[in-house]
């Protein structure tokens, strides 16, 4: 690979904001929809100075950098370390992706199949790379905005590096899915069809997808800011899903999320005990 | 990174691959132009798929798979739905497979232009990117976003979203496009299969070091037309099975330096090859007109050997992908339930469809009420791995007179011949790590 030295830049160069993109844990489909803005991508890169992204190119331009785009979760410890140096350099750590923000889908392993994860560790001793759970990059260090979705939005990415370029504040609405739905003027699944949908706790970003396409939401961009789960797992039970299937709907990408992760506990063993409420 | 050893050996050592999909490294070892060792060590951290798929319900896995890898999720969403249908004994309707096959089209080509374009031309151009390629042909660059963002396009309308798309179910989809809908990205399909014939001509024109390899190839083979979201499995050497019965012929394994399994095929030691090459290989009878013309005038004859030329190949496929899904879209007629139901019952079942990469194979075991027991998930790049390896010690052998760094660059070539998918190696269940 080419190592590129900073102070061999002119000056104009140096006045374009470097971007050091990072990849953990995950399935590169974050880093892709970057891939993906075909319409903008040479435009982007003629804003800010691509200085860091083995995904696309062999260049390497020392850091520090001005943005660090950060996809996946922790899962090794060799990550645990990486985390730290990629904060280190990074003068503002986006994290892109339920795997960033929330421990993505690997998360899975931080609950009840930690027996049987474990048997298969101590069958291997030397099998020792890998952490019992996955943690979103949050857990380690100081983090500037995190970006949802499992994959993320391509218009929410462009608004995140443009406020980033700009030093402002990024416009990502932290409303739920149904508001989008609303705008869209799609018919509600739930209400029209009785879809058990996830819509309402979820937060925006998608432009409402899957109930443009007739289907309920399954929570891909994790619980929208104040989410009443409670009472959506309710609705869910009472539009015919059983237990194990609310445990399971609320434990995907974003399983580790806190408000999915408590409301996927309590209907684990056959359901919340009657009584116990609406929860704090 | 090249260094000595201390017994006049060498040692070359690429710590970052880039321009893959994923975490990889290479590393070689040789002494007196005598390869000793070759190891393409893939550190991506595992994900555990084949566990989390335990205890879920069989509607389940192709939103769960879509996300080992966001290159190729309908590969893993196709794969998965034929094997949950067959372990339920359920045969979906022809529109059903036309519309599955429309929507992996555009995977197809978003897949195959996102490596042409960005990431393996730039080394035939002598770039490090695509956005350093860009400063010098800019039409190159802009041709290829072209075509790449036409497949996403379809992607978007047929399954709602490029990457991990929402419509597929198992069974079929939520919803069929309209014909408004498909009829609104005709118009950007057709100009890119006019771009996608140009790509061909270009990459047949790079300089191409002269290699050829003897693998076995393996690929699948359908009853007509090229193998995409179907068929059954064929070999360069005469052998034929069906999907399943794949894992009566291939044996998955592992090796101390890599975390993604390698595999074998009935037990030969020798390397086999999925993807492009062995596709086209073995189906290039089954390529429509103006792709076989595309080929021929590009000087490929029905088999291709030399890994370096897998470019070309892919630029014909893309031109195969553009032809077909302009075929399904004028041939719609949108008739038919856009699902059929898919009662669970107790059962094995096996799919396999051919991903950007090659052959992906799933199989799942449910229980009477459809809960997943049991997953396998063999990706191409596990099943290619050994012959990446072997290609690394071939080519050290004969170019050891190249200086380091023509050399490391032939080798990183090398492997990004084959379009490593790292991410979706990694995906399995039990690993073992030797740090001797
Ligand atoms: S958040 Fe989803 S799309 Fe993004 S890297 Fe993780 S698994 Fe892939
Ligand atoms: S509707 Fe929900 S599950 Fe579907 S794409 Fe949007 S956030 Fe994801």
């Amino acid at each position: 690979m080419t190592v590129t030295d900073r102070s061999d830049a002119t000056a104009t160069e140096r006045t374009r904001p470097t971007l050091a993109v990072w990849k953990f844990a995950s399935c590169d489909g974050c880093q892709l929809t970057l891939l993906n803005c075909e319409d903008e991508l040479l435009r982007l890169a003629g804003e800010v100075e691509i200085a860091y992204f083995p995904e696309a190119t062999r260049a390497v331009v020392e850091g520090p950098y001005d943005v660090s785009l950060v996809e996946g979760s922790i899962t090794t410890p060799e990550e645990l370390e990486r985390i730290q140096h990629v904060r280190q350099v990074s003068r503002r750590l986006i994290t892109i992706g339920a795997c960033a923000t929330a421990g993505g889908i690997q998360a899975l392993r931080n609950f009840g199949d930690v027996a049987e994860f474990r048997s298969i560790v101590y069958a291997h001793p030397e099998y020792l790379s890998t952490l019992s759970r996955s943690t979103p990059i949050s857990a380690h260090v100081s983090v500037d905005f995190e970006l949802r979705g499992c994959p993320i939005n391509k218009r929410q990415l462009l608004e995140v590096l443009a406020a980033s370029i700009q030093d402002r504040k990024p416009r990502i609405p932290s409303h739920s899915v149904c508001v989008e739905c609303k705008r869209r003027g799609n018919v509600c699944v739930t209400v029209a069809h009785g879809t058990p949908c996830l819509g309402p706790v979820t937060q925006a970003g998608c432009g409402a997808l899957c109930p443009s396409f007739d289907r309920g939401c399954y929570g891909c961009f994790g619980p929208q800011d104040t989410p009443n789960t409670v009472s959506i797992a309710h609705g869910l039970r009472e539009l015919g899903m059983s237990e194990p299937e609310v445990v399971r709907i609320f434990r995907t990408f974003n399983a580790a999320s806190e408000p999915f992760r408590r409301e996927s506990e309590r209907h684990e063993q056959g359901g919340p005990p009657a009584g116990e409420g609406e929860d704090a | 990174m090249s260094h000595k050893l201390t017994d006049g050996g060498q040692v070359m050592h690429v710590g970052t691959l880039a321009r893959v999909e994923g975490e990889g490294a290479m590393h070689i070892e040789y002494r007196d132009g005598t390869v000793t060792d070759v190891q393409l060590r893939i550190y991506e951290p595992p994900r555990f798929y084949e566990a989390f798929l335990r205890g879920r319900a069989h509607t389940e896995p192709p939103d769960i798979t879509a996300r080992i890898c966001g290159i190729c999720p309908v590969a893993y969403q196709m794969s998965s739905c034929w094997a949950v249908e067959d372990a339920c004994g359920v045969e979906v309707p022809e529109e059903i497979r036309l519309m599955r096959r429309l929507l992996y089209c555009g995977e197809w080509i978003e897949s195959h232009a996102l490596h042409v374009f960005l990431l393996h031309a730039p080394d035939f151009l002598g770039y490090d990117g695509a956005v350093e390629m860009a400063a010098d042909h800019p039409d190159v660059v802009e041709r290829g976003l072209r075509i790449k963002k036409a497949g996403n396009d379809l992607m978007d309308t047929v399954g709602g979203r490029s990457v991990h798309p929402v419509n597929v179910k198992v069974g079929g989809f939520y919803r069929y496009p309209t014909r408004e809908e498909l009829r609104a990205v005709r118009p950007r399909l057709q100009r890119a299969l006019d771009e996608a014939v140009q790509t061909v001509k270009l990459v047949a024109g790079f300089e191409f070091p002269d290699l050829e390899q003897p693998y076995e190839y393996l690929a699948l083979r359908a009853e007509s037309g090229y193998p995409i979201e179907a068929g059954s499995v064929v070999t360069s050497s005469g052998g034929a099975f069906a999907v399943r019965d794949f894992t009566k012929h291939i044996e998955e394994f592992h090796v101390p330096h890599s975390n993604a399994l390698h595999a074998r095929l009935d037990g030969s030691p020798d390397p086999y090859v999925v993807g492009p090459l062995a596709r086209y290989s073995l189906n290039a009878d089954r390529l429509s007109d103006v792709a076989r013309e595309a080929a021929r005038e590009a000087g490929l004859g029905d088999t291709c050997r030399n890994p370096f030329r897998s470019i070309i190949v892919r630029a014909v496929e893309l031109v195969e992908a553009y032809h077909e899904a302009l075929r399904i879209i004028d041939g719609w007629t949108g008739s038919g339930p856009a699902s059929v139901p898919v009662p669970p019952r107790a059962g094995e079942g096996f799919g396999a469809s051919e991903a950007p990469r090659g052959v992906l194979f799933h199989r799942y075991v449910l229980d009477d009420e459809g809960i997943i027991r049991d997953a396998q998930i063999v990706p191409p790049t596990s099943q290619n791995q050994p012959s990446v390896e072997a290609d690394l010690r071939t080519m050290v052998q004969s170019w050891s007179q190249l200086d380091d760094h023509a050399l490391q660059h032939r080798c990183e070539q090398a492997i990004r011949n084959y379009d490593p998918c790292i991410s979706c190696a990694t995906h399995f269940l039990d690993l073992t790590v030797d740090r001797g």
